[in-house]
């Protein structure tokens, strides 16, 4: 079989994992659905802004660029097609959408490094305009200069969380208040776990410790309650210690941690577990990186969220195994070194997840009338009647019964909310739910590209 | 429909503002965005809605910026529907908001 590797995702981890393969002498397709690599963490700006990348990346400055430079010095031994995206996958074979046209790309060997994006717990209020996620609101700064809002609320919770409002700080952008669900307490008993990693450890003290410095309130050990607004987002509420608070904003950036982008492996058939610390399903793999299905490998946070430096570690680790598998020599010592790094991340993941637990306690506290698909409008009160009146126990019954997570997201921002109110309405664990099924196409196809690939396969 | 007014304005500049000047019109009404915008920062830094919800009729003005929700589909006046995110502004763009129908 002749080999034909295509790597999805130009983040840390399919960056890594494209210089590996040229490295061995291997020209993958490199797929990305953004116009220039570097990923969500990483990803630059459009041609023609002039912010240094100490700038816009901070203390991450010198992985980006590395990363980016890692890229840069490969593109001629690599087929690189940005503005890519993959809107489904079956039998060694990716759908292709760029420009407007359809294609099919066959492969015999696939590695999935399709990120993440925000784990979304929402409030009422959160379809306003003016909220966003806790990445969008980076976005909108890294990749065009501007801030959500001229008075930025930010709130959930995650290492993130402070990283961003530092970001906008810095940037002069106003910061009215960060609200954190994680108590202090938490954080503290979470520190030995998380020296094991001192660096990012110190990072996280010193955004807070800044945060303070600058006079910004910082609230810790909160429950988002609402936002508020006529036709925008004019105040974000909260309750601590059983009082109810709100502030005046016009942004509000929200997020609890990362949640993996999975609907790839999903539609290739890659067996999934649940994981608890993750408390999701996610894609089998391992120590390598490969999947349960033969000729797949999985890198990165879209394989479950290990951070941007284990992506690195794990796309070079399993283009490493990709390789082996197809008979090529590979250094088995620098293998070996990658997976215990990967091995050492583990124990400062588990610390994170104390420090910046997930708020056991939000499904409870959900209102009926709170719009938890905001594709489709479907609030937690029909979710609720609908596992009342039918008995529905597991989430791709509930989607097909009330049409949450069948929306133009499918499931990827409504996903983990509706899978907590389902488990909290029938008693059950998260992992007694099931998991949402992906469905092609991923994304949204413009209507006339379906047309025209019609029209081409009637010619043909 | 309200008029978009800068002070309505859901996006701020706060960097890269020495990018070069592109016009494009938005609801008939001729404005400025700048090179290496996307329709998305286009809009919204003159207003503060990209679409509104087929169901409730609310206004939206997208929420990821990464490509996963789709909750930033904008129309042009020809009737093609971007992804407002993952879309750059160009000159001439004739955008409407509110008037995507479905996808």
């Amino acid at each position: 079989m002749k080999l034909q590797a295509v790597i999805v995702g130009a983040g840390p981890a399919g960056v890594r994992a494209a210089q590996t393969l040229a490295a061995h002498g291997v020209r993958p397709v490199v797929v990305d659905e953004a116009p220039r690599w570097g990923g969500q963490i990483y990803r630059q700006p459009p041609p023609g802004f002039t912010r240094a990348k100490e700038t816009l990346y901070g203390f991450e400055a010198a992985r980006a660029d590395a990363v980016h430079s890692a890229m840069a010095g490969i593109l001629d031994k690599i087929d690189y097609r940005p503005d890519t995206l993959v809107w489904s996958a079956e039998g060694s074979q990716l759908d292709l959408l760029a420009q407007g046209q359809m294609r099919t790309l066959p492969y015999s060997h696939l590695i999935v490094a399709t990120g993440a994006t925000d784990r979304v717990l929402p409030f009422p209020g959160w379809t306003l305009p003016g909220v966003y996620t806790l990445g969008a609101a980076q976005v909108a700064l890294k990749f065009q200069g501007c801030a959500i809002g001229s008075r930025v609320v930010f709130a959930g919770t995650g290492p993130l969380l402070y990283l961003i409002a530092y970001q906008y700080a810095k940037a002069g952008a106003k910061v009215a208040a960060v609200l954190d669900t994680a108590s202090f307490a938490g954080k503290a008993a979470a520190a030995p776990a998380m020296l094991g990693q001192p660096a990012l450890f110190a990072k996280g003290l010193y955004y807070l410790g800044w945060l303070r410095l600058h006079g910004i309130p910082v609230h810790q050990g909160v429950e988002l309650t609402h936002a508020t607004g006529d036709e925008r987002v004019q105040a974000m509420h909260w309750r601590k210690a059983g009082r109810e608070h709100h502030i005046d904003c016009d942004g509000v950036g929200f997020g609890y941690a990362l949640r993996p982008e999975t609907q790839l492996p999903d539609l290739l058939g890659c067996r999934f577990r649940y994981d608890t610390l993750q408390r999701g399903a996610l894609p089998e793999r391992d120590a390598a990186g490969r999947s349960s299905v033969t000729g797949v490998y999985l890198a990165g946070d879209g394989a479950g969220i290990m951070g941007a430096d284990a992506a690195e570690w794990a796309g070079e680790r399993a283009a490493l195994a990709l390789l082996a598998d197809a008979g090529k020599t590979i250094d088995a010592a620098r293998a070996a070194s990658l997976e215990s790094r990967l091995a050492g991340i583990a124990s400062f993941r588990h610390g994170l997840e104390r420090a910046f637990p997930f708020p056991a306690g939000w499904a409870a506290a959900a209102p009926d009338e709170l719009v938890v698909c905001r594709c489709e409008e479907i609030t937690a009160g029909e979710l609720r009647r609908c596992v009342a009146d039918t008995g529905a126990r597991e989430m791709n019954r509930l989607k097909a019964l009330t049409r949450v997570g069948m929306g133009r997201c499918q499931g990827r921002t409504c996903g983990v909310a509706a899978a907590e109110i389902l488990a909290h309405a029938c008693a059950a664990q998260p992992d007694a739910v099931g998991r949402l099924r992906g469905q092609s196409p991923i994304k949204p196809l413009p209507f006339s590209a379906i047309v025209a690939a019609a029209v081409k396969q009637e010619a043909a | 429909m309200k008029p978009i007014t800068k002070s309505g304005a859901l996006l701020h500049r706060v960097a890269e503002g020495g990018r070069t000047p592109v016009s494009f019109v938005l609801n008939g009404q001729p404005l400025k965005a700048l090179a290496g915008d996307t329709v998305l920062t286009a809009v919204l830094t003159h207003g503060a809605q990209l679409r509104f919800s087929e169901f409730s009729g609310e206004a939206r003005a997208g929420f990821c910026l990464m490509g996963a929700c789709q909750d930033c589909w904008v129309a042009t006046e020809s009737g093609q529907r971007l992804r407002a995110c993952g879309t750059f502004i160009e000159e001439g763009m004739r955008l409407v908001t509110g008037a995507e129908g479905p996808v």
